[in-house]
C-alpha cells in the first residue's frame, strides 16, 4: 500500500472541508435545531413518549442517521465526481496508486468528514434534551460503519454518475424516502400491521433501530439483524467497489 | 546512452472499432527531447496516454526504465511526469497545496524545499497562496508542469505545452525545457507548433492516423529530406529562362529576376557547379545568390499528406 498517496488525498479532501468549515459545523446544527423546534416541539407536545424515551430523545439516533448518511453520499460522490468533471483525474489514474488505495483516501476523508457532522449533532441534541447511550461501544461501531458504509456508496454514485443531475438522483429519489420511512421519527410499532410488514423490506430500518438501540436499548428488530444488514450492506458496496477495481469501469476507458 | 522508454507494437482500439493506435514502437533514450509531430486525431495523446496509464492498451509492451507499465505499474509511474494539454486543476485549493499534493501522490515524503525550488523556477513562488481560479492561463500551465515536475519524474511528458500561450511564455518554456534536459531529464511533447519542434528537440517522430511514419534525428530529417534550393538574383530581369539554361529545369519568379534552383543536398553531384557556370556563359550579371533549405513543416506536410518532401 502506497500509504504516502493515502495521506495525500486524504489530507487535499480534508483541505475542502477546513475551507468551509464554518459551514460545515453550522449547517447540521442548524438543521438539527430545526428539526427539534418542528419534531420535538410540535410533534412532541402530542406524542409524549416512545416505549418509555422522550419524543425528543427518540428522534436524535434517526436525525444523526439522517444527515450522516446524507452527508456521507454527498461527501464521497462529490469528492471523486469532482475530479472527473475538472479533469483532474488524470493525475490519479497516472499516479503509482491502484484503485484500492484511491478508494481508501477518499472514502476515509468522506467518512471522518461525515462522522464529525454525526457528533456535532448529537452534542447539539444534547442542549435540547436528555440522552443517555447504554451501550457506547456499539453507538460507535453503527456511527462508523454507517460513515464507511455510506461513503463507499457514496463513491460508486461518484464513479457512476456522468453528470450532476445523475449524482442527486440516488439520494433524493431512494436514500431520502427510505431514511424518512425507516423509522426515523416513529417507532415501528406505531404502525397498522401491514405496514409494519412492509416497512421490515426498507434497509434502513435495521440501521436506525440497531444505531437506537445502543442510545435506549430500544430496537424495533433484534439488534443482530441491524448488526448483520449493515455488514452486508458494507459488503455489498465493497463487492462493487471491487468489481469497478477489475474492469476500470468508467473510470479508465 | 540507455533506452528509457521502449513501445512495443502498441494498439488501442476503442468500444466502437476505432482504432487510435496501430502498432506503435518507439525507443526513447535517456535524456532526450522527442517532439511527436502530427495533425489533430492522429493518436499523440492517446499514445501518452496510454504509457501513463490513464489508457489501457489494447496489446503490445510498454516499458519504463526496463519496468512494464502494467505488470510493474508502481516502479514504471514513479519516473514518469505527465502535464497534460487541457488545463484540468481544482479551482478553490493554493497553489503550494495543489503542488504538495501531486508529490504525496507520487508517494515522496514531504519537502518544502523542492517544492520551493520547483515554484521559484517556474516563476510561481510569488503566487503559491493564492488559488488557481485566481490566476492567468499561462500560470496554471506552469502550475501543472511544477505538478508533474513535484515528485521528480525522470520522463516528462509535455501534451502540447505552448498551445494557446503567448510568445513570451512559449520562450519560457523552450527555456525550461532546456534546463529539465540538462538536468538529465527526458521530455517527449507533441505540439502544432513546427517550430517548437525545431528550436528544441533532438529527435522528431511524425504520427498520423495512429501510426508512427517516422523517428529521425531532427538534423538528419532536415538534411534527409529536405530539398535546397539556390536563388540566383539578376541584376535586370529576364522575359524567359535562356535556352542554355534549360537543362538544369530552372524556374523563374514572376518578376522575371531570381532564377530558383532546387537540388538534393543527398546527390553525388548537386549540379551547382554547373549551373553557375552555365549562368555566367550566358552572359548574365549576378546581384546576389541565396540558398533556402526546407522547413520541418514543409517536411511534416508532405509527409502526412504522403507526398516527398
Amino acid at each position: 500500500m502506497n500509504w504516502t498517496a493515502i495521506a495525500a488525498i486524504y489530507r487535499f479532501e480534508m483541505a475542502r472541508f477546513f475551507r468551509t468549515l464554518a459551514q460545515s459545523f453550522l449547517s447540521p446544527v442548524l438543521s438539527t435545531s430545526l428539526y427539534f423546534v418542528v419534531f420535538g416541539t410540535a410533534i412532541g407536545s402530542r406524542i409524549q413518549e416512545v416505549e418509555g424515551v422522550s419524543y425528543g430523545a427518540f428522534i436524535v439516533p434517526g436525525l444523526i442517521m439522517l444527515s450522516v448518511v446524507m452527508l456521507a453520499i454527498s461527501n464521497a460522490s462529490f469528492g471523486i465526481y469532482f475530479p472527473k468533471f475538472l479533469g483532474t483525474i488524470y493525475e490519479l489514474l497516472s499516479a503509482p496508486v491502484n484503485f484500492i488505495e484511491i478508494v481508501v483516501g477518499y472514502v476515509g476523508a468522506a467518512a471522518t468528514k461525515s462522522l464529525f457532522v454525526g457528533l456535532v449533532i448529537l452534542a447539539t441534541a444534547t442542549f435540547f434534551v436528555d440522552i443517555r447511550i447504554e451501550h457506547p461501544l456499539a453507538m460507535a461501531a453503527f456511527l462508523i460503519l454507517t460513515c464507511l458504509s455510506f461513503s463507499l456508496l457514496g463513491f460508486i454514485i461518484g464513479i457512476w454518475a456522468s453528470n450532476f443531475e445523475q449524482m442527486s438522483l440516488v439520494p433524493q429519489l431512494i436514500v431520502t424516502p427510505l431514511i424518512f420511512l425507516g423509522g426515523t421519527f416513529y417507532s415501528i410499532s406505531m404502525l397498522p400491521p401491514l405496514w409494519q410488514t412492509i416497512t421490515l423490506f426498507n434497509p434502513v430500518v435495521y440501521l436506525i433501530s440497531g444505531f437506537r438501540w445502543s442510545f435506549y436499548g430500544l430496537s424495533d428488530v433484534p439488534i443482530v439483524f441491524s448488526l448483520l444488514a449493515i455488514l452486508a450492506f458494507t459488503g455489498g458496496c465493497l463487492a462493487i467497489i471491487g468489481w469497478i477495481f477489475k474492469t476500470g469501469w468508467r473510470i479508465r476507458n | 546512452m540507455t533506452t528509457i522508454l521502449s513501445i512495443k507494437d502498441l494498439r488501442k482500439s476503442y468500444a466502437g472499432g476505432f482504432e487510435a493506435l496501430k502498432g506503435v514502437s518507439l525507443e526513447i533514450e535517456e535524456g532526450e527531447i522527442l517532439a511527436l509531430l502530427g495533425p489533430n486525431g492522429a493518436g499523440k495523446t492517446t499514445l501518452i496516454s496510454t504509457v501513463c496509464g490513464i489508457t489501457t492498451p489494447t496489446s503490445g509492451t510498454v516499458t519504463v526504465g526496463g519496468y512494464d507499465i502494467q505488470a510493474d505499474f508502481r516502479a514504471a509511474r514513479k519516473m514518469i511526469g505527465l502535464v497534460p494539454q487541457e488545463i484540468a486543476l481544482e479551482p478553490f485549493e493554493k497553489v503550494w497545496n495543489t503542488v504538495r499534493f501531486s508529490r504525496g501522490l507520487f508517494g515522496h515524503g514531504r519537502d518544502n524545499a523542492r517544492i520551493e525550488e520547483i515554484l521559484r523556477k517556474l516563476s510561481l513562488w510569488d503566487k503559491r497562496k493564492n488559488a488557481i481560479k485566481e490566476l492567468s492561463g499561462g500560470m496554471k500551465r506552469r502550475v501543472l508542469i511544477a505538478k508533474a515536475l513535484a515528485h521528480e519524474p525522470r520522463i516528462l511528458f509535455l501534451d502540447e505545452p505552448t498551445a494557446g500561450v503567448d510568445v513570451e511564455l512559449r520562450k519560457d518554456m523552450w527555456q525550461i525545457v532546456a534546463e529539465l534536459k540538462q538536468a538529465g531529464v527526458t521530455i517527449i511533447l507533441t505540439t502544432h507548433y513546427i517550430e517548437e519542434a525545431e528550436a528544441i528537440a533532438d529527435r522528431v517522430g511524425v504520427i498520423d492516423k495512429g501510426e508512427l511514419l517516422l523517428v529521425q534525428e531532427k538534423d538528419a530529417l532536415m538534411a534527409q529530406m529536405g530539398k535546397k534550393q539556390i536563388e540566383v538574383m539578376l541584376t535586370e530581369p529576364i522575359a524567359a529562362i535562356p535556352d542554355a539554361l534549360s537543362d538544369h529545369g530552372l524556374t523563374l519568379n514572376g518578376a522575371g529576376d531570381v532564377l530558383i534552383y532546387t537540388y538534393d543536398t543527398n546527390a553525388e553531384r548537386t549540379g551547382i557547379t554547373t549551373l553557375l557556370n552555365d549562368v555566367a556563359q550566358t552572359g548574365l550579371v549576378l546581384r546576389d545568390v541565396q540558398t533556402r533549405q526546407s522547413s520541418l513543416e514543409e517536411i511534416f506536410v508532405n509527409l502526412v499528406s504522403g507526398e516527398p518532401a
